[in-house]
């Protein structure tokens, strides 16, 4: 590693004992990244700006809030009367939760769109699919902490999923409950562990850019740098990128937090928990409709001597959903990563988008009459893609033909380059 | 557990009768102009005031209002409070009695302070049912928040009260209401023409009253609106401008790249 150039004595001297200055150097000077990313891949640094707004205003939540069913509500309200500048952390990080969760999903489709997830990537990919479901458990207990009717019964509906599990699944519950009903020390915990998780997440965070770095990011063209015509460094050119992307999704979240604060949110979670009298309708966050959907949509499944009874099978789909995306390296065949090269897949991932919007919009409603049915098509759709559709595809595509290097692609004037060249990715 | 939970929310669906069935859907309601809505919204003091006048005239005989304290009225309140001064809030405190005890440790009343928050109608759940045919109305402090259309189903709620159909057959002690998930609801209409006397001459019309009294709870519902709304103004400028010479920091030093 190369000490940072125009050092002074002090820094040389820290840094022969606490390399920290060659390492930011390297990983941000030095680090080559190619030179033509787009837009959509400022989402990844949006989504660890999120991580830190969401544990910055946490903490100084968690100041004023108590965790205890009698008082609750009442802190939280407290917060947004009498805590100064407290209605502006409660917002920033109430609708942070939902644009996390924006730019997580954007920046998981932009790697399904660009093939991020192939080799060698597949260890970086599943790692943010851990974090994935990290954020999946945080935002949950982050919800019920306010201690509304949403939070009670979106709790119930959740931790009732774990007695699908055959015979030692009503003891899981209860144990998870700390009692026989959700109350107080089912609140504890969920603070508990909602403070903890996040920690989790900034670990897991870690080794993901850890294995970015390794390899360096992909690209809109899928294709490997071939040598220093193809990258550029870091610092300052995605660095100013990043800060201006980071501008305009400010304006759009402080649009929210300002203007429309409880939009994203349901009124029911406005009315204290009441374990008596269940609500309407029982909804989660948007961020969990299309996996509501599918749990609420699978039907008792026939095996030839057994039957798997429909919430068991709710639930392993709904969990099947995650899974299928840890071994989503191993299910695309194909070895074209990025779908500008892949013109039948492509349509399949605007499909697939689809389909996961369809499912979110039937999560939000009662599965009654037509909902049913495209709840069902739209889950047994999202499996046939991964599961079926991805193998095959890998086999059966023409992909068309990759350009030879980035440079090549890119630049306005490039290297003289044949072109036509079939590389493999 | 899960049959009990069942169990539970079932008792409680067939306790409360049609009311609270589910699947029942809210009658139309229109879309009204509230002075807070909007980036500029700001409350209309003089009408949040006179709903004030109606919310403890006529709501709070059933209805409590706990997150808010007197002292939130006057000019120390989030907020800035809701323009009345620190003389007039002492004598709307303490023209309620608060609960407390005395050196002795015996129950005993006393005069409100601006410091204690709304005093309820009732003293707890049991006399709120005792009182109400079984019910407990519920409390106004967040209650335009947590209703979905918020202040317009709340303004169409309480303007909404009409005869029932004559196909339709009420429960009993039910009361029709346009408005109202499946139009049947315990309250009985709360506002009447001149349900409460204006001091500054405004005509007390129900739909006048509704108006007011909605302009106060959300008032109540936030207190610290404006300071949104102010705050937000300057960060969203601050960003643009911030944005603005980002993206130019962006063009010049990937000018040489492209």
């Amino acid at each position: 590693m190369d000490a940072p150039r125009n050092q002074s004595k002090l820094v040389r001297w820290i840094d022969h004992r606490l390399p920290i200055f060659s390492f930011m150097a390297h990983e941000l000077n030095e680090y080559p990244t190619p030179r033509n990313l787009s837009y959509w891949w400022n989402f990844g640094s949006l989504a660890g700006f999120m991580l830190v707004v969401m544990i910055a205003t946490g903490i100084f939540l968690a100041m004023q809030y108590t965790p205890h069913v009698d008082f609750a509500f009442d802190s939280v309200e407290r917060i947004m009367r009498d805590v100064n500048w407290g209605w502006l952390m409660r917002y920033i990080h109430m609708n942070g939760a939902s644009f996390f969760f924006i730019v997580t999903y954007i920046h998981i489709f932009r790697g399904l769109y660009y093939g991020s997830y192939k080799a060698p990537r597949e260890l970086l990919w599943m790692l943010g699919v851990v974090i994935l479901l990290l954020m999946m458990a945080t935002a949950f207990m982050g919800y019920v902490l306010p201690w509304g009717q949403m939070s009670f019964w979106g709790a119930t509906v959740i931790t009732n999923l774990f007695s699908a599990i055959p015979i030692v699944g009503n003891d899981i519950v209860t144990w998870l409950w700390g009692g026989f009903a959700i109350s107080n020390p089912t609140l504890n915990r969920f603070y508990s562990l909602h403070y903890l998780l996040p920690f989790l997440i900034v670990g897991v965070v870690v080794l993901h850019l850890v294995a970015l770095h390794q390899h360096g990011s992909n690209n809109p063209l899928g294709i490997d740098r071939k040598g220093p015509q193809d990258s550029i460094p870091f610092h300052p050119y995605y660095t100013i990128k990043d800060m201006f992307g980071m501008g305009v999704f400010l304006i759009v979240y402080a649009a929210f937090i300002f203007f429309m604060p409880n939009a994203l949110g349901d009124p029911a979670n406005y009315i204290p928990a009441n374990p008596l009298q269940t609500p309407p309708e029982i909804v989660p966050e948007w961020y969990f409709l299309p996996f509501y959907a599918i749990l609420r949509s699978v039907p008792d499944i026939w095996l030839l001597v057994f039957t798997i009874p429909a919430k068991l099978a709710g639930v392993l789909c709904m969990f099947g959903s995650i899974g299928v995306l840890f071994v989503l390296p191993w299910l695309d065949t194909s070895p074209v990563r990025s779908s500008r090269f892949r013109p039948v897949y492509k349509w399949f991932f605007w499909l697939l988008v689809i389909d996961a919007l369809v499912l979110g919009y039937v999560g939000a409603h009662r599965p009654e009459g037509f909902y049913v049915l495209m709840g069902r098509f739209g889950t047994v759709y999202y499996f046939v893609h991964f599961l079926i559709l991805l193998p095959l595809l890998g086999k059966l595509e023409r992909p068309r033909p990759l350009p030879i290097s980035i440079s090549a692609a890119v630049l306005k004037s490039p290297p003289a380059a044949p072109s036509g060249k079939m590389e493999p990715a | 557990m899960r049959a009990f939970a069942l169990a539970a929310g079932l008792g409680v669906v067939l306790l409360a009768g049609p009311a609270a069935a589910p699947a029942q859907e809210a009658g139309a309601f229109p879309k009204q102009a509230w002075p807070f809505e909007g980036v500029f919204g700001a409350f209309d003091r003089a009408s949040a005031q006179r709903g004030f006048q109606v919310y403890n005239e006529v709501c709070s005989n059933c209805h409590s209002l706990r997150l808010v304290a007197y002292g939130d009225l006057g000019p120390g309140g989030p907020g800035g409070g809701l323009g009345f001064s620190v003389d007039e809030v002492k004598a709307i405190a303490a023209a309620k009695q608060m609960p407390d005890t005395n050196d002795q440790g015996e129950a005993t009343t006393r005069p409100a302070l601006p410091a204690d928050h709304f005093v309820p109608p009732f003293a707890n759940e049991k006399a709120a049912r005792a009182a109400n045919n079984g019910g407990v109305p519920p409390d106004l402090s967040v209650i335009v928040k947590a209703r979905e259309g918020g202040p317009d189903y709340i303004y169409g709620l309480l303007a909404g009260y009409k005869d029932p159909p004559a196909d339709m057959k009420m429960g009993e002690g039910m009361n029709y209401n346009e408005v109202f998930p499946g139009h049947q609801i315990a309250m009985p209409p709360p506002l009447n023409d001149n349900s409460v006397t204006y001091a500054d001459g405004t005509q007390a019309t129900i739909s006048q009253e509704a108006y007011d009294v909605v302009n106060f709870l959300a008032w109540a519902a936030e207190p610290t609106l404006e300071d949104r709304h102010r705050t937000g103004i300057k960060v969203i400028l601050f960003l643009l401008a911030m944005t603005g010479i980002l993206y130019a920091g962006k063009r010049r030093i990937w000018a040489a790249v492209h």
